[in-house]
């Protein structure tokens, strides 16, 4: 086991005003690890996603991010400069509706090749042929690289958000609802390809979703989310077999099998 | 490492917050260890534990108290008490775990779902469908099926691929939850010889078998689980 | 005049004056970078090149003699009626020759002839933002710059290759200043892309309606973005000037006929004509002007 953790969250807190969006959150993840977000709507997922993945600014608390040189940096001292580089290359960040995560009138190609790009990448032939690789290996046919994705289905623009996110090689990747708005058979088929990509690139993950049975088949370990506080976590298992707290019984009951 | 699962002075119960917080209390007070080559069955009534005492040691349900000991890699691990991430690498190194029911993953095959715990130690891909190809023949699972996901096998069928996949590895602890109980006598019969293969390398066993014949086949022990029934308590 | 005499120099009142100069300045020292400036209205509407006017007024002096150039050509409506404005308001010097003029105000070309030291050519820029059509947004465009972000700039090249087989972009053509800022030339024909770097004169470019001025200092290199595998290259023209036999300069097709007949001539109608002076004459010229003699 490697024993030093990728990102280190130590009491972040995020308010609206007087509104809690979310209290107090800690926890590590570790490289490889996939850390499952769930709860119901408004219960403050999407808050904590993004604090921490810097899209939003906490009022309280700390994370330290284990950059490519060993080195923690605390990611809300970072430059903005430092943290978007940050976001391009070592993140990833995987929309709920993949118009937020895409540029929906430039092809699929330049969709991909854009983050190989943005670090510099200058021979238009690698670049394509990555992009290509890419497609493939999210199963969108690549005679479909020069069409831009307004002509794809709701899963083809979720997989390709996906390849565009890990073509830099990125150790983390934050998920936003990455099934939701799809059909249940389009869903199976992300998770399973999602899943596979997770554990071949021993990528870490934070994905939030309110899918227990997402949580289950991407999971590893889980946070269960109420009203803004974090009210239970453990392993996937444990939490969604033995469910200690009665807002999490009631999730868990309230499913048919997970 | 001679005795690498102990158990000591494990309480379960379950509060169920739903059914105004009434309290189940499972077992009390659970005592007994597994030694290495040994493979000890749990006994006793429909209900009384077995599964939960399996899932207590695999870490799917929370412990009220007591220890649950581990011999993991070069130390001792108490499963009941360890971080989430430890549990993990228990189960990918040293506790395996043949469940009744299959867990389908959608579209993966029935042989990349009996390599995968060989893959997840980092074994080469080949090597580890090539031995997952001779455990599904070993159980006589029809060549044709190898390549298609499980989820439409029979459910004999789907617990072969379960036995497969948890007899893949070596791991020096497994657990197993009715692995037969699906199976025709041949196929239980294979169940029995592998049981005994892993005995003589040394594995630690601790099953559920409601087949009498098997059970006897398996068993250097069995242990009741009647014994630690809090139930039994307020009766007596 | 007398009613123009309420006007001060060059039309704008000193104040404004400083307050072009100073972007212009702040451009200067940052070659490249796009300083906002408090664009006035001018007697002119916009898309008639204000941002150019402005700057030209602003830098303007009794003693400059001005050229200004549409397409090349300095008889466009465009460019008469501007050079007539300065005329008016400044009093100044003007002049279609290229060499002649300290002040070149243009749009859409920059002449042919090498500029040199202490010549200012002024662009008329309708957008200034290279990164506008993949990305709108004006506050993530300004923070894209500020970090030096230009990815985007590329996968707007890759489409081309990607649609067209190579970078069809032709005109506008961006460019990187000194090594930093990613900057749109105006729309000039790719073509006039290397005349910007190392160029001996300023350039300066103002966009009115934009409200915006940048520049690019003399001595600085202008480098036109591209692909390793497939790097810049300018229009060529197989074509020599019908007029003036000139080869390697930009040509405009004119059509001469509702036959087809058509022929390609120079589009800086000033170095047309100092060749002709010097004796150059192409094959449309050729024989009319034997005939002549
Ligand atoms: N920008 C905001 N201003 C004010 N309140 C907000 C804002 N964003 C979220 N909230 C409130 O914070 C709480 C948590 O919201 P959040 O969007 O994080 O929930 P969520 O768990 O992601 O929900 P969903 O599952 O619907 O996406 C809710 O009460 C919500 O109304
Ligand atoms: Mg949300
Ligand atoms: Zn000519």
């Amino acid at each position: 086991m490697n024993d030093t953790p990728l990102f280190k969250v130590s009491g972040v807190s995020k308010f609206y005003g007087q509104r809690i969006g979310c209290k107090d959150v800690s926890f590590d993840l570790w490289p490889g690890e996939v850390l499952a977000i769930v709860g119901e709507s408004g219960s403050g997922k999407t808050t904590l996603l993004n604090c921490l993945s810097t899209r939003l600014m906490p009022t309280a608390g700390s994370v330290e991010y284990r950059m490519r040189d060993g080195q923690f940096r605390d990611l809300y001292h970072m430059s903005e400069a430092e943290r978007r580089f940050l976001m391009r290359t070592d993140w990833g960040f995987v929309h709920q509706n993949p118009a937020d995560g895409l540029r929906m009138t430039v092809s699929a190609g330049a969709n991909v090749g854009e983050r190989l790009m943005a670090i510099g990448d200058r021979h238009y032939g690698n670049i394509r042929a990555t992009a290509t690789d890419w497609l493939s290996r999210v199963e969108i046919s690549t005679d479909r690289i020069d069409d831009q994705p307004r002509a794809f289905s709701g899963g083809m623009r979720q997989r390709l958000q996906i390849a565009r996110n890990l073509v830099t090689g990125p150790r983390l990747v934050f998920m936003d609802e990455p099934t939701g708005g799809l059909d249940v058979s389009v869903q199976a088929r992300l998770l399973d390809l999602v899943r596979g990509l997770v554990n071949d690139l021993g990528l870490s993950a934070i994905v939030v979703t309110h899918d227990l049975a997402v949580a289950r088949l991407l999971s590893h370990r889980m946070m269960v989310m109420k009203d803004g506080y974090v009210i239970e976590q453990g392993l996937t298992d444990r939490v969604l077999d033995d469910p200690r707290e009665p807002y999490t019984q009631l999730l868990v009951s309230s499913i048919l099998q997970v | 490492m001679a005795t690498p699962l102990v158990v000591s002075e494990v309480f379960k119960s379950f509060t169920m917050h739903l059914r105004d917080g009434l309290k189940l209390a499972v077992v009390n007070d659970v005592n007994f260890s597994v030694a290495s080559g040994e493979c000890v069955v749990l006994g006793g009534p429909s209900g009384i534990g077995k599964s939960s005492i399996l899932k207590m040691l695999y870490g799917n349900y929370a412990v009220d108290a007591g220890q649950i000991l581990v011999a993991h890699r070069d130390r001792i691990v108490d499963v009941a008490a360890v971080d989430p991430r430890t549990v993990l690498d228990v189960r990918r190194h040293t506790m395996g775990y043949v469940s009744q029911f299959l867990r389908t993953v959608p579209r993966v095959s029935a042989i990349d779902v009996v390599a995968e715990p060989l893959l997840a130690r980092g074994v080469d891909a080949g090597e580890a469908r090539d031995k997952a190809a001779a455990l599904l023949a070993g159980l006589n699972l029809p060549r044709e099926l190898w390549n298609l996901p499980p989820a439409t096998f029979s459910g004999g069928e789907q617990q072969r691929v379960n036995i497969a996949r948890g007899f893949i590895t070596d791991h020096r602890i497994l657990l197993l939850d009715e692995p037969t109980a699906s199976l025709d006598a041949a196929n239980r019969k294979v169940v029995v010889s592998m049981i005994a293969a892993k005995k003589a390398e040394g594995v630690a066993m601790l099953g559920i078998f409601h087949d009498e014949e098997v059970r006897e086949a398996v068993a250097d022990r069995i242990l009741d689980v009647s014994a630690f029934s809090p139930r039994k308590a307020v009766a007596a | 005049m007398t009613e123009l005499a309420s006007y001060n120099f060059a039309y704008l009142d000193e104040q404004t004056k400083r307050m072009i100069r100073r972007a212009i300045l702040k451009a200067i020292a940052i070659p490249g970078y796009q300083v906002p400036f408090a664009s006035r209205e001018m007697p002119m509407p916009y898309g008639w090149g204000t941002g150019g006017v402005q700057v030209t007024a602003a830098i303007i002096g009794p003693e400059d003699v001005l050229k200004v150039i549409d397409q090349g050509a300095d008889d466009t409506t465009n460019a008469v009626s501007i050079r007539a404005f300065f005329q008016k308001v400044a009093d100044v010097a003007v002049t279609t020759h290229t060499a002649d003029a300290t002040i070149i105000q243009t749009r859409h070309r920059i002449p042919e002839r090498k500029l040199s030291e202490g010549q200012v050519l002024v662009y008329q820029v309708p957008i200034p933002e290279p990164l506008r059509f993949l990305e709108p947004r004006e506050t993530e465009t300004r923070k894209m710059h500020a970090l030096e972000e230009y990815g985007l700039m590329h996968v707007k090249l890759y489409e081309d290759i990607a649609r067209h087989g190579r970078i069809s972009t032709t005109y506008a053509y961006p460019v990187k200043v000194a090594g930093r800022y990613v900057m749109d030339p105006s729309p000039t024909p790719k073509f006039d892309n290397p005349k910007m770097h190392m160029s001996e004169a300023l350039q300066l470019f103002g966009a009115g309606r934009e409200k915006r001025i940048y520049a690019v200092p003399p001595h600085t290199d202008v480098v036109s973005l591209d692909f390793e595998d497939h790097p810049f290259e300018i229009q060529r023209f197989e074509q020599s000037c019908a007029l003036c036999a000139a080869h390697g300069v930009y040509l405009d097709e004119v059509v001469l006929d509702d036959k087809g007949g058509r022929m390609f001539v120079c589009s800086d109608t000033d170095n047309c004509e100092d060749r002709r002076e010097h004796g150059h004459s192409g094959e449309m010229l050729a024989p009319s002007k034997e005939a002549a003699e």
